[in-house]
């Protein structure tokens, strides 16, 4: 059963606190289009008073670290300990360890119940404060409040937005690859309180957020009817996705959340239809005797990257979202699938093989400036963080029992693991929750 | 038994290249019944025992006729030793007339998982096809792809996945 209001959550950001004048403009910053990047030493201090501020603390330490773009200091080499977040701290203890930044904060409860955590993000070198920021929400969600924290210290480093406060939906795997049971779970993007959205034997395949992030679309076989659905995360509601004639798979939303973009199945063929989620109209985009799937819009919803074995082998194809001028964009050696589009719109995110072996890559919607990021025995479906600065995607290693679920750099370097329960693939990233 | 070819063959046909194995396939096709326990995942190898068959049960047809076919790489050509596989299931169907048949299409671990759902819906339509050539009405006919998710062997290498793409012919089933 669905656990209601999953995404129904208040964190009222009521600005900055201020302390010092304005910040200067010759601040730390790290450039994040430089490759490989060295990570920032910073040191994130517990947050004031007790276990929930320092746990409060270690959540926004770890999503920094798993970023690759930060370094976090251990506590242990800390020399000042903070006694008042509200005050600047000794800059000179901080710059002995080679803090160039450094966080400070204050978890606290309300009168009414409602949790109010604060922080601050000091120059080391600079000796100013960065920013600081305050935010009030109900105690259990204390994690979010530590990765929304993360996200603004993130941006204000970076430039860029951040990617900490968002969710990931999945197909967790478990039992026998001959009798293997797939379901949809949504688990915020650290691996932390992963849940069932779905509980029962029907196979189910390609979860994918909606703009809003109130809905899922999935594949389901559902009643041996394998066909697109519809759930609507707070009331479990679920429905079939318009009345086709046939198999229908591989779904996304649009941009603008009013359509559902999929292939039908017809005999030998799928072409690439779209729904339109008020009006329940269905159009048809491509018309061949080929195998068209995997579409994904660019981000302003003008176009749409998908798959097609219409030249032999799957390769990739940009069209307008009306369906004309279907051009190939791949021609490198082997074979490409599951496009993604960048939600920054500059990049296409594919899987090819080649040679035997299966790679996850990037290049731009032109076809041009082709890169693999990461190839083994098998990686397959990458999904874009909501910054467009980090791939997810899923790998089953030769002679292992199944997939699990990495993330890497769109530098190609700092792959990491993202903890399951069990075996998890088709992973889909959230927008950002706020 | 597998027939042994690279993954990376493309999707042309390798019957050509294999004159031996379409010698053998012909040779057992005529040899009947006695031979076949030599054919990948017959379910002469589950011991069922190809005698304790009831006629007309689906036991009899999955043993003693073959209830499945296999492809090549990226293929749905029905290759020859499908054809008699399934010319055989036609003969059997012709004479069991009141069974509906669900055509399953798989495709094997080495794709991605939409476009596997594809092939193996195009698997499972050339089957239907091919069927219906040899006289299966239609209407008796539905399909289904599950395309990389149900294997039936399960390993690494191209032993397992040339016996995961396949098409069976289920007696019943529940297909679109």
């Amino acid at each position: 059963m669905l656990k209601r209001n999953i995404f129904r959550f208040l964190i009222v950001l009521t600005g900055m606190v201020s302390l010092m004048a304005a910040p200067a403009h010759a601040l730390v910053e790290i450039n994040i289009n430089k490759g490989n990047v060295e990570p920032l030493p910073i040191a994130v201090t517990d947050f004031l008073q007790g276990e929930l501020g320092q746990k409060i603390s270690d959540v926004v330490a770890a999503d920094l670290k798993r970023s690759g773009l930060f370094a976090p200091i251990d506590k242990g080499a800390f020399i000042e300990k903070i006694s008042n977040p509200d005050a600047a701290p000794r800059f000179e203890d901080w710059k002995v360890i080679n803090a160039q930044a450094l966080v400070t904060g204050r978890v606290t409860q309300e009168a009414d119940g409602r949790l109010k955590a604060e922080f601050r993000l000091w120059d080391s070198f600079a000796g100013q404060q960065m920013t600081g920021q305050q935010f009030f929400t109900q105690p259990e969600n204390w994690r979010r409040v530590a990765h929304i924290i993360a996200d603004a210290i993130y941006k204000q480093i970076t430039g860029e937005e951040g990617y900490f406060d968002t969710r990931i939906v999945y197909v967790a795997e478990s039992g026998p690859k001959t009798a293997r049971k797939r379901q949809l779970a949504i688990m915020d993007q650290d691996g932390a309180n992963a849940r069932a959205v779905t509980n029962n034997a029907d196979l189910v395949l390609t979860p994918r957020f909606s703009p809003n992030k109130q809905e899922i679309t999935y594949m389901s076989f559902e009643g041996n009817q394998p066909r697109v659905y519809l759930l609507q995360l707070e009331t479990g509601q679920r429905e079939v996705v318009g009345n086709f004639p046939g198999m229908t798979f591989a779904p996304r939303f649009s941009p603008d959340g009013q359509r559902v973009i999929m292939s039908l199945q017809q005999e030998g063929n799928a072409n690439i239809y779209t729904m339109d989620l008020r009006s329940r109209t269905t159009t048809r985009l491509t018309n061949t005797a080929a195998i068209d799937t995997s579409p994904s819009y660019s981000p302003d919803g003008s176009q749409v990257v998908f798959e097609s074995d219409r030249g032999g082998k799957q390769q990739l194809y940009v069209m307008s979202a009306t369906g004309g001028g279907q051009n190939r964009i791949s021609f490198g050696d082997g074979s490409y699938s599951t496009p993604v589009w960048s939600p920054r719109g500059d990049l296409i995110a594919f899987t090819k093989q080649s040679g035997g072996k299966f790679s996850i890559g990037v290049m731009k919607p032109d076809g041009s400036g082709e890169r693999i990021l990461t190839t083994g025995f098998h990686n397959e479906g990458p999904t874009w963080a909501p910054n467009g600065r980090v791939l997810m995607f899923f790998r089953q290693n030769a002679g292992a029992g199944g997939p699990q679920l990495y993330s890497i750099d769109l530098t190609g370097y700092n792959e990491q693991l993202v903890s399951t329960q069990g075996f998890a693939s088709d992973p889909a990233w959230s927008p950002l929750l706020e | 038994m597998s027939r042994i070819h690279t993954p990376a063959a493309g999707r042309m046909n390798t019957l050509a290249r294999n004159p031996v194995m379409i010698a053998l396939f012909m040779t057992l096709a005529i040899a009947g019944c006695a031979s076949k326990k030599n054919l990948p995942n017959n379910a002469n190898d589950l011991g069922l025992g190809a005698n304790a068959a009831t006629p007309g049960s689906t036991q009899d047809f999955t043993v003693n006729v073959g209830d499945r076919i296999f492809f090549d790489t990226d293929s749905s050509s029905i290759r020859a030793d499908a054809q008699s596989t399934l010319a055989r299931q036609a003969q059997w169907l012709a004479k069991y007339p009141n069974y509906q048949i669900t055509v399953e299409g798989h495709a094997d671990e080495r794709g991605t998982r939409e476009y596997n759902l594809a092939l193996g819906a195009r698997r499972a339509a050339a089957t239907k096809d091919f069927l219906a050539s040899q006289g299966v009405p239609a209407s008796r006919l539905r399909t289904i792809s599950f395309g990389k998710e149900k294997p039936v062997a399960v390993c690494d290498d191209i032993s397992c996945w040339s016996q995961n793409r396949r098409a069976v012919t289920v007696l019943g089933g529940a297909g679109m």
